[in-house]
């Protein structure tokens, strides 16, 4: 049975990236906790918007976990805690008590302005992306699925890469504002397929250029970022990364 | 040059330079450990060493790699405060997995130079500078330059002076025990199965560097020098 809670909520508000910011309380009363972390928020905006307030503004969209778009740096922590990783859409009001103080934060990183109170702006990693993140080929009729014979285990790990969802958290989580975790997945889920084989050195080389030229910072290895990504990918693809770079450096 | 303006290219100077450093200071552990044993055989390794173009030019290398090590360590520091952004956030939770020493790792090599001064001061200056300019003879007693042993058992007979070294062997233990494997890691030599064994390997590896150097201060502190 869901039961009930009460508590602090302590949101970020911040009118553009210029803007000082502040922090706004609500004491939201009696919440089921069944509730998803946004549709929580929601219950807030719809008080906030009957009163006549301006809502409270964060991302969202899939909210089934797959699209990367939901945020949130929740008590401390990119997304909220929970015990195996989740994205904040995927976190409940069960994660809380009654009677706590609930702080929520934008992402913080000077890559990622903020665009409004919890939004911030996340198309650098558009960027990085376009910068080598695909494979060049001609479309038309695609081929048999079998045609190239991929070992599962490669498979597996590719796959594992490509679910990193570009959420952004573990730039938020990093002390260095590096994007390594991130742009590591995307180069590991071409370089581990033979299809990614062939460009694997342009664009290990092309997407680490544009994250150095986008201002993120130098990774020390400090794995915070594996410690909060709603994915799990780890700081193995970023030693992969750095294999890849270096051996496309050497090759020159 | 993808060394100096590429974040990775950055990540490798320090690594192959931080791994050189670990290597001297093997090096040098081992050939201290003689002075626990036997401060005449200590002797012999100094006058070796001494002032010997080898030595010199090993320790103008040596120099170059510290500078490099350190001067990039000030870049890296730099550019990651500015690219982490000026906006703090209120509430921090700090998962289990981030080692302290992997954030802070500039605080540590600022005690690891500020240690390393001291003992240049201590030693260097009165052994191999004093070869050079001192007639062969150390500044601070009347010993010859290559009487390392008795310059240890002089340096020592000052507990402060134990204290101070047995603080910088700690910082530096920290900071290699996350650097280890950090190397090995920025250089692309890890994966899901090596990250555990470079932890555990770089962690028995400067644990026992790091006591073998804390043996000779303690050792000399207690007995003041023995064998010399
Ligand atoms: C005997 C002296 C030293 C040794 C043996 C040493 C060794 C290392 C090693 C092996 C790394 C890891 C490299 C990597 O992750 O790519 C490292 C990183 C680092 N060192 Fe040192 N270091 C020494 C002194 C210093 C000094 C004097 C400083 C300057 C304040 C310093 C600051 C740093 C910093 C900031 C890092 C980056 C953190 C990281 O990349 O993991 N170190 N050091
Ligand atoms: S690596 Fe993880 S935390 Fe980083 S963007 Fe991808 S899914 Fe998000
Ligand atoms: S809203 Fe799509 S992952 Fe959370």
């Amino acid at each position: 049975m869901a039961k009930n809670i009460s508590f602090t909520l302590k949101y970020w508000k911040q009118n553009g990236p210029k803007d000082a910011g502040h922090f706004d309380m609500r004491e939201m009363k009696d919440i089921p906790d069944d509730t998803s972390f946004l549709e929580m928020l929601d219950i807030l905006n719809e008080e906030l918007v009957a009163e006549g307030k301006e809502p409270f503004v964060f991302d969202h969209d899939c909210r089934e976990g797959i699209c990367g778009m939901c945020s949130l740096y929740i008590n401390g922590t990119p997304h909220g805690k929970t015990a195996t990783g989740a994205t904040t859409c995927q976190l409940y009001m069960r994660r809380f008590n009654d009677g706590d103080v609930i702080t929520v934060e934008p992402w913080r990183s000077a890559a990622f302005p903020v665009i409004k109170d919890c939004m911030v702006d996340r198309s650098a990693f558009d960027k990085i992306q376009a910068a080598g993140g695909y494979i060049t080929v001609r479309t038309g009729a695609p081929q048999d699925a079998n045609a190239i014979l991929i070992p599962k285990q490669d498979a597996d790990e590719a796959m594992d890469c490509a679910t990193c969802i570009g959420c952004g958290a573990c730039v938020a989580a990093c002390k260095n504002g590096s994007a390594m975790l991130f742009v590591s997945s995307k180069v590991s889920q071409f370089a581990l397929l033979p299809q990614g084989r062939p460009e694997a050195a342009k664009r290990a080389k092309a997407m680490v250029a544009k994250m150095d030229e986008l201002g993120f910072g130098n990774c020390t290895n400090t794995r915070a970022c594996e410690a909060v990504c709603p994915k799990n990918e780890t700081v193995a693809n970023i030693a992969r990364l750095n294999r890849e770079f270096i051996k496309a450096k050497l090759h020159d | 040059m993808w060394l100096t303006n590429s974040s990775i290219g950055r990540k490798v100077l320090m690594s192959v330079t931080g791994i050189a450093l670990i290597l001297f200071l093997t090096f040098h552990a081992c050939m201290n450990v003689v002075a626990l044993i036997d401060g005449d055989a200590y002797n012999t390794v100094c006058s070796a060493l001494g002032a010997n173009w080898y030595a010199v030019v090993a320790t103008v290398a040596l120099a170059v790699l510290v500078v490099i090590h350190f001067v990039y360590a000030i870049i890296l520091t730099l550019q990651n405060r500015k690219a982490r952004g000026s906006n703090r956030y209120a509430v921090t939770d700090k998962p289990a997995k981030v080692e302290w020493a992997s954030q802070n790792m500039f605080v540590l090599g600022v005690i690891v130079v500020l240690g390393l001064l001291l003992h240049l001061w201590n030693f260097w200056f009165n052994m191999m500078f004093a070869e050079m300019v001192n007639g062969g003879y150390a500044f601070v007693a009347d010993v010859p330059a290559h009487d390392g042993a008795a310059l240890i058992a002089l340096t020592f007979s000052n507990p402060i002076y134990t204290v101070i070294y047995l603080v910088w062997f700690v910082a530096l233990w920290f900071h290699l025990t996350h650097g280890f494997w950090s190397a090995f890691q920025t250089l692309g030599l890890n994966n899901k199965v090596w990250f555990c064994r470079w932890k555990a390997i770089g962690t028995a590896y400067v644990t026992i560097v790091m006591l073998l150097f804390a043996a000779v201060a303690i050792g000399y502190t207690c007995c003041g020098g023995i064998a010399a």
